[in-house]
């Protein structure tokens, strides 16, 4: 359903992705990892359209998005869960998820928002609560929450799990798991290799901007080459 | 200086009405810079212009002032999403610096402009608006100022529904803070800029046409305005659309009160002292978010 090919981009002179390939095929879970600064999330960034691509192809659902604008890639269903949140803090927990759906998934905003507090209770006990007040957690879920008021037909969650307490990220993957079955196509965007690879159906390593390892997930887990570099063993 | 009770009622009064259209002028400042993050200092040139366009509406096809408020806010909306979206967001390559600098330029074009159009003399609406009072109690009140008051609120009510209830509106409160956020979502965010650029400029539009029947203008009316709305935000909090509406009305009693308490001369006096008083002692003003 996402396919990439080639993709160069960075800023200014700095090249960060250095001619990418990649694909998510339709209900499964891809797991992008890497270490900080490898370009995940300039890799995000040229994905939903608030960065150029210097050259290269992304095509999404049959459609070439490569130079599309970020409202566009919204409407055709390719949603981010940013690095960070970015979550409106002075904006109500109800505001928050209904701006979800502004471009896409307004006619079932009633019955989506019902969804989303179903999956996220806590939420519902803080619809009035301004977004910024949360807790990191709390605005985890929101963020996510708000994505998936947008009906995405693939969602991309950057580093997810960042800045959770080991408790959380155990029900944050516990939650990307329940979302995947439920049909939704995640690409997952993690410094968190162990945890990412459990639930991920296949996986791909990113160094210095482009792909150094890719395959089924158990495969990678499996690497002694990756064990060594990642998990220290 | 003893003045009976009455005459202190009606000052008040007065300087109510007065400050609810200088809540108007500073709606549309402290609404942009609250957004775009940015003074608008074509604000001003702006307020000058549409009071021209009232003029010139009602001098050449004899409709009531009051009945150029809808045509022509919609039409200074518009010219100021086209403004924004394709003169200052281009002209400014995203840097806000540079915006400052663009909406001065601006400022400095449109008022000679003017000046070049209608030249340096001042006029008003024919009519005998000013000599058209209510009498409240022991009180005279001007009928333009009470309509105006009447207006000023109405927009202002209209202006929290559409931030408060629209998505649009939403979209403006998000854009005011998390940019990239909101493009995520799908809202443009030079679309936003734009819209509310042009809601800023169709509240100079509102505010010049409840002007006029008790106003006069030139080429740099707007000016004067301009300064008091800045107080009035500041005072209010920059960005604080609540804190406009409040500090409006505030400032226009004050400057009633020094007005009958100091002379016309001296009127304004208070509200520059108010000025100084809050940089000093609350820079964020009354309804400010913390920095």
């Amino acid at each position: 359903m996402l396919d990439v090919s080639g993709l160069r981009a960075g800023y200014g002179g700095v090249e960060v992705l250095r001619g990418l390939d990649l694909s998510v095929a339709e209900g499964e879970i891809l797991a992008v990892l890497g270490a900080n600064g490898v370009g995940k999330t300039t890799l995000n960034k040229v994905l939903s359209g608030v960065l150029p691509a210097s050259s290269g192809e992304i095509r999404f659902c049959g459609e070439t998005i490569t130079r599309a604008s970020a409202a566009h890639i919204v409407a055709a269903g390719l949603i981010q869960v940013p690095e960070g949140r970015k979550i409106f803090p002075d904006l109500s927990v109800r505001e928050n998820l209904i701006l979800g759906s502004y471009r896409r998934g307004k006619p079932d905003r009633a019955r989506n928002l019902e969804h989303v507090l179903d999956v996220f209770p806590r939420l519902r006990e803080r619809l009035a609560q301004m977004g910024g007040t949360l807790s990191g957690g709390e605005q985890q879920m929101l963020a996510i929450g708000r994505g998936m008021m947008a009906e995405p037909k693939l969602l991309i969650l950057d580093e997810p799990s960042l800045g959770l307490s080991p408790l959380l990220v155990e029900e944050m993957y516990a939650l990307i798991r329940r979302l995947n079955t439920e049909g939704l196509s995640i690409m997952l965007v993690e410094q968190n290799v162990v945890q990412s690879l459990e639930i991920a159906a296949r996986a791909m390593i990113l160094e210095n901007g482009a792909c150094a390892l890719s395959g089924p997930a158990s495969d990678l887990a499996a690497n002694p080459e990756l064990k060594r570099a990642y998990l220290g063993m | 200086m003893n003045y009976p009770p009455a005459i202190i009622a009606e000052a008040m009064v007065n300087g109510l009405l007065t400050g609810s259209v200088y809540a108007l002028v500073a709606l549309g400042l402290t609404l942009v810079y609250g957004v775009l993050h940015i003074i608008n200092f074509a604000h001003g040139a702006l307020l000058t212009c549409a009071m021209f366009a009232v003029w010139a509406l009602v001098t050449f096809t004899g409709i009531s002032p009051y009945a150029a408020i809808l045509p022509l806010a919609l039409a200074f909306f518009a010219g100021g999403y086209v403004l924004q979206r394709y003169l200052i967001g281009p002209a400014s390559h995203g840097d806000d610096s540079n915006i400052l600098l663009v909406t001065l330029g601006l400022s400095i074009a449109i008022e000679n402009a003017l000046l070049a159009a209608f030249h340096a003399d001042t006029r008003n609406l024919e009519g005998d608006f000013g000599f058209q009072v209510i009498e409240l109690g022991p009180m005279l009140i001007s009928r333009p100022k009470l309509i105006g008051f009447a207006a000023a609120v109405a927009v202002a009510g209209l202006l929290w529904l559409l931030l408060a209830r629209t998505d649009t509106g939403r979209a403006i409160r998000a854009v005011a803070k998390e940019k990239l956020g909101a493009r995520l979502m799908g809202i443009e965010v030079g679309h936003i800029y734009g819209v509310t650029f042009g809601i800023g400029c169709a509240c100079l539009a509102v505010a010049a046409c409840l002007l006029m029947p008790s106003f006069y203008v030139n080429p740099r009316v707007g000016n004067a305005f301009v300064l008091v709305a800045f107080t009035i935000v500041v005072l209010g909090g920059m960005g604080s659309v609540a804190g406009a509406l409040l500090g409006g009305l505030f400032i226009g009693m004050v400057e009633s009160l020094g007005g009958l308490l100091l002379g016309d001369s001296l009127g304004q006096l208070g509200i520059f002292v108010i000025f100084i008083l809050v940089l000093l002692f609350r820079p964020t003003g009354l309804f400010g978010a913390r920095a």
